[in-house]
């Protein structure tokens, strides 16, 4: 039996069609995913995110365990609010997880972890928290809804109190701030502007309806996976897992080798790996007709005129670009030519930075 | 639950097929297969003048989610094709049976439309679903 979040009446009367999403009901549209993704894209739309898994650290040592436990190093963290994205590794450096971490107080930092994943990394965060005293708690009675979109934050102002909007004014981005009864962050994960909003479960329902009578448009699984991948983020399970490295999943940017003296978890073997050189993930562009879907064979000839093969991780429809795009894992060597094959037939792609769209507008 | 209209006939891969005074039948995706796909993005047709059996492969619906392909329900000729859902293929998924049609088809033996499901037995397929 599948678990609902306290939206799912809400999800109802707007008539989604719900899927099974690891053990969530959750809405995969309502109706058109298209039309859901270009209300992002040019006004604003919101997702119930509340399945994702909220866990506060308290405790003294809990900057010294998160640089620990973490291959990014939240001693970049020197504003209470400030956020970071980082993975999680095992010491094999393959990906238990990615997740954003806010520093909240010197003794009170929170982490969003994904929902397909919250066993494990509960389990693993515990295991390691012990060390450091440090007490984990999840937070079940938080929901949380994501607004995302150009006139996200203008619509949401709408429906937040006036002290609200005077402590998220000119807010960064990555930053959180608990206003109220609600926890207000600058995060997504869709490339475009906007806020996660954690919120009382019992204000949920409440919220999302004034959201909604604003003028944000539900939006479902089906526009989130397309606009995260359009942005170029990853999806946990799809192109990162245990076996990948962060280095592996254009993640590099998020492993913090620096200072030399952080000990952290994966780090002998990051290490070792950068020197020697890891796969790559890169983006791939369709330039005819058809659709790019995960787990397609990849051909890459380098211009050493060796051959090569990787795999997409991810595929879909833009319908920003009313393109094809993916994400795929390639060798990294000097390209001179890309093949997917599709549909039995192998089709030249182009070979593009990992990121498709940002803030509305195509950057490939 | 689908609408299935009650004047035409129906495939068990959810194609309808729905017959022209002059012979001539218009074939489509029923309103429950563009439901399983989700939004179009492409539609591959065949061409006018293909001659092609019952059975045969002969356009793909692209959606969102997967590729799939549509089997003609009975053969003959291909007389037309949808072309208008090159540039709007979600014309299948607002009026599958209507606007959203893919190709006509003139049958070469007529008597294979016996053969096909009627609107009762293709909405009890469904309900096994």
């Amino acid at each position: 039996m599948p678990q609902k979040t306290v939206l799912f009446d809400k999800h109802l009367a707007s008539n989604a069609k719900m899927v099974d999403f690891y053990g969530w009901e959750m809405p995969i549209n309502y109706g058109s995913q298209i039309e859901e993704h270009h209300a992002v894209r040019q006004d604003a739309g919101m997702f119930d995110v509340s399945h994702m898994t909220i866990v506060d650290l308290k405790g003294a040592r809990v900057r010294d365990f998160l640089r620990f436990l973490l291959a990014n190093d939240v001693a970049k963290l020197k504003t209470p609010g400030k956020a970071l994205y980082t993975a999680m590794c095992t010491p094999e450096a393959g990906v238990i997880d990615d997740l954003i971490v806010y520093y909240l107080a010197d003794d009170w930092f929170r982490l969003v972890v994904n929902s397909a994943t919250r066993e494990k990394d509960l389990a693993w965060i515990n295991k390691q928290a012990d060390a450091f005293n440090v007490a984990v708690s999840e937070r079940p009675e938080l929901s949380m809804i994501a607004v995302q979109g150009p006139e996200a934050k203008a619509k949401a102002a709408t429906v937040f109190s006036d002290e609200q909007n005077t402590m998220v004014d000119g807010m960064k981005p990555f930053f959180g701030v608990q206003a109220g009864d609600l926890f207000i962050a600058t995060t997504g994960y869709t490339g475009e502007a906007g806020y996660e909003i954690v919120v009382p479960e019992a204000q949920a329902e409440d919220l999302w309806q004034k959201l909604l009578d604003a003028g944000v448009r539900p939006c479902g699984l089906g526009a989130r996976d397309t606009l995260r991948l359009e942005a170029g983020m990853n999806l946990y399970g799809q192109d990162m897992d245990e076996t990948v490295s962060p280095l592996a999943a254009n993640m590099g940017w998020t492993v913090a080798l620096e200072p030399s003296d952080r000990d952290f978890i994966g780090r002998a073997v990051l290490e070792t790996q950068k020197a020697e050189g890891t796969e790559e993930l890169v983006g791939l562009l369709l330039e005819t007709k058809g659709v790019l879907r995960a787990g397609m064979a990849v051909k890459v000839k380098a211009t050493d005129g060796s051959e090569h093969t990787g795999i997409t991780t991810s595929g879909t429809f833009s319908p920003t670009l009313s393109q094809g795009i993916a994400l795929a894992r390639i060798p990294s060597v000097e390209v001179a030519e890309v093949e997917v094959e599709m549909r039995k037939k192998w089709v030249t792609v182009k070979l593009v930075p990992p990121v498709f769209v940002r803030n509305g507008k195509p950057v490939v | 639950m689908s609408n299935v209209p009650s004047e035409l006939k129906y495939t068990a891969t959810h194609e309808w097929v729905r017959k022209e005074a002059d012979g001539t039948c218009f074939v489509g995706i029923t309103e429950h297969a563009q439901e399983l796909l989700g939004d179009m993005v492409f539609v591959e047709l065949p061409e006018v003048e293909d001659e092609v059996a019952a059975g045969d492969d002969v356009a793909v619906c692209e959606s969102v989610k997967a590729a799939s392909d549509i089997y003609s329900p009975i053969s003959g000729v291909i007389v037309a094709v949808n072309e208008d859902l090159e540039g709007t293929p979600e014309q299948v998924n607002n009026d599958p049976f209507g606007d959203g049609w893919i190709f006509q088809i003139k049958p070469s033996e007529p008597e294979e439309l016996d053969d096909l499901l009627s609107a009762e037995d293709y909405a009890n397929t469904l309900d096994e679903d």
